[in-house]
């Protein structure tokens, strides 16, 4: 070896060695990079205005309609398919929750917000159970399936009221859109919080003891001890950000906001769902091989239809916070949000081939172009603008990926 | 022989359309014993062994396991008894690791009715390295894996949950050497333990080595079945590509 090669190899040895104790995921990590090195230079730009409390406060529950949307996509292209029809959806659902009310249940009865949110989930399964049978059991193919479905729902959302808008909806259900009074406050903020850290420790411990009754290597303790202190000064901040934003006019901290409370159970359940039932690894496996599942003894029809079947109730959960949010049904909510729930999806590393994709990453998508498009708001630059924006931003994340792979032997 | 045959498949037919696939093959294994199934390419060979696997149940015909008559539509009836494939592609989900496709379709699950993925990569492991010592990195994707690597974790499936009958499709294709004497000793092991094994092959040498019967598919029918030490492989190629039986007996 000549004397040239030599620092640079063991300059090289101790940064891989560095991260394959650490044992993150690559991608993640620099998504994670991405999203601050975004935070910070708009922050730069905004005067610090991007870094208040009031900011980050509207940037959560501005990211949790699409994020809810999202981590069902991942599951739809993880499974090589699509919906396109996302945003008609949650269109359609709204006008049914909003009609049914105002219109037809009496409105302010204390049973009638609960049962029109049953009603819109259960709407959106149905739809999301039938584009599913096109798909799987008579072989049309999902673009076209969902394709339909944009064009079909989007009407049917409009036929509901003629194209009248309804309003105002339930006192108590706005609660559920965030708004003055739609946040948990800070005890309970920080019960949750409580719990999220219980949960990340108990995780770990198990874990670990898993590991080693197996005889795996385990992660050395000062890494887990590592993850577990970011992990609890990442709870603590976020919680800290939304308790200190406060009500107009008083010292009443908002704490989090049920939006981005719905929103963090939703992504709980999903990254279960993916990660440690069969149902998740039978979709990836889908993804992977679809022959191979189908060999496997995989009942590929039912787990594809299940997959449309979840999106949809997805789809009515989104619905509902935006009907809270705008308190109203508006046959144009939704307009449009498939493309940003495909983006945030991709842009959070789910690739279109099939077979990849995370949770986590979805999310983090999301809150990607929503803090790009708020600061760009916050700049004052023009929709038509951040629309440009947006796009680029969508190729270079996915260019990114190609290269990355590339890379990868 | 006078036991009876680990599977009998009696006049079976399949057709694709206008294509008849198989037209009328009866074929069986005895314990112990390596089958071997030559032909050319689109000689139905595949096919047929695949309404054995359940991959492609049968039109026509009878499938008999331990002289008792079952019916196969499904993978799942396949494995029910017995039976374990290892296709000519595989059949492994890229982006899963050694032991999310070991398991696949047949998970371990904790007490909490959550996957067991630590068991998995447990069971995994051992026998994997049973069959290729080398195989160290079995966390990986499927994907980053080499032939011979995807072919352990293929074989690996097909014995861990005791198959009694093995269909090997094409097995030594995408091998090397060392690999093709690996899988070699494997069938001889496999043997020795009563599996009776049907082994798909192109290759006349790596069956004669193998088998001992042969039987040759040609245009979905079945030319003849022979002992492999009563025929020479001129007359197998001579069965093979025209169709011609050799003479005596």
């Amino acid at each position: 070896m000549s004397n040239q090669a030599q620092p640079v190899a063991i300059k090289e040895n101790a940064l891989s060695r560095f991260l394959q104790t650490v044992d993150i995921d690559n991608r993640m990590l620099a998504m994670i990079i991405a999203l601050l090195v975004i935070w910070v230079i708009l922050n730069i730009m905004t005067d610090g205005i991007f870094f208040t409390a009031r900011n980050l406060y509207n940037l959560a529950v501005q990211s949790s309609v699409v994020g809810i949307m999202a981590t069902g996509m991942v599951l739809v292209i993880v499974s090589r398919n699509i919906d396109l029809s996302v945003g008609s959806l949650l269109g359609f659902t709204g006008m049914v929750i909003a009609y049914l009310q105002v219109h037809v249940l009496p409105l302010g009865a204390a049973w009638n917000w609960p049962l029109t949110i049953l009603c819109g989930l259960a709407l959106g399964g149905l739809v999301g159970l039938w584009q599913g049978w096109w798909i799987s059991y008579r072989g049309i193919p999902s673009f076209v399936t969902t394709l339909a479905g944009l064009l079909m729902f989007r009407g049917a959302a409009y036929l509901v009221t003629d194209g009248r808008t309804v309003a105002p909806m339930d006192k108590t259900y706005q609660i559920l859109g965030g708004g003055i009074d739609g946040s948990i406050g800070a005890t309970w903020s920080w019960i949750l919080a409580g719990v999220a850290i219980a949960w990340m420790l108990t995780n770990t411990i198990m874990v670990r003891r898993s590991c080693l009754k197996y005889g795996f290597k385990v992660k050395p303790l000062w890494v887990q001890l590592l993850y577990l202190a970011i992990g609890t000064a990442l709870v603590c901040g976020f919680v800290l950000v939304m308790n200190a934003y406060y009500k107009p006019r008083t010292e009443i901290p908002r704490g989090i906001p049920v939006p981005v409370l719905i929103m963090i159970f939703v992504v709980v359940g999903m990254s279960l769902l993916a990660k440690i039932t069969r149902f998740g690894r039978y979709v990836f496996a889908i993804g992977g091989n679809p022959e191979a599942a189908e060999l496997a003894g995989i009942a590929v029809k039912k787990i594809t239809t299940l997959v449309f079947l979840v999106m949809g109730i997805l789809c009515a959960i989104a619905a509902v916070i935006t009907t809270a949010r705008l308190n109203a049904g508006a046959n144009s909510m939704g307009m449009l949000a498939e493309l940003n729930v495909i983006a945030a999806a991709v842009i959070g590393g789910t690739s279109l081939a099939g077979g990849q994709g995370t949770i986590y990453g979805a999310i983090l998508g999301a809150v990607i172009m929503q803090s790009l498009d708020s600061g760009m708001v916050l700049l004052g630059i023009s929709s038509a603008m951040r629309q440009l924006v947006i796009g680029a931003v969508l190729i270079l994340a996915v260019w990114f990926d190609v290269v990355y792979n590339k890379k990868r032997p | 022989m006078s036991q009876t045959p680990l599977v009998e498949m009696v006049n079976i037919h399949k057709r694709f359309g206008g294509v008849h696939a198989v037209n009328g093959v009866s074929l069986d294994l005895y314990p112990g014993e390596v089958a071997g199934v030559l032909g050319h390419n689109g000689a139905g060979k595949t096919v047929l062994m695949k309404a054995l696997s359940g991959a492609i149940p049968c039109d026509e015909g009878e499938i008999r396991i331990n002289g008792e008559t079952v019916r196969i539509e499904s993978p799942r009836d396949a494995r029910k008894y017995g039976i374990e494939t290892i296709y000519q592609t595989l059949a492994l989900a890229d982006n899963l690791d050694a032991a999310g496709n070991l398991f696949l379709g047949r998970e371990l699950m904790t007490n909490y009715g959550s996957l067991n993925d630590r068991a998995m990569e447990s069971e995994a492991r051992k026998v994997i390295s049973r069959l290729n010592p080398n195989f160290k990195n079995i966390t990986d994707a499927v994907k980053n894996m080499s032939g011979g690597q995807r072919q352990s974790v293929a074989i690996a499936r097909a014995i861990y949950f005791n198959a009694k009958i093995l269909i090997m499709d094409e097995p030594t294709a995408a091998l090397g050497p060392q690999e093709t004497a690996m899988v070699s000793e494997l069938i001889k092991q496999l043997k020795s333990e009563g599996i009776g094994i049907f082994l798909i092959s192109h290759d006349l040498h790596d069956v004669f080595d193998l088998s001992d019967r042969v039987s040759v598919i040609k245009n979905g029918n079945l030319i003849g079945t022979r002992q492999t030490k009563d025929v020479t492989k001129d007359e197998v190629l001579g069965m093979i590509i025209m169709g011609k039986l050799p003479e005596a007996a």
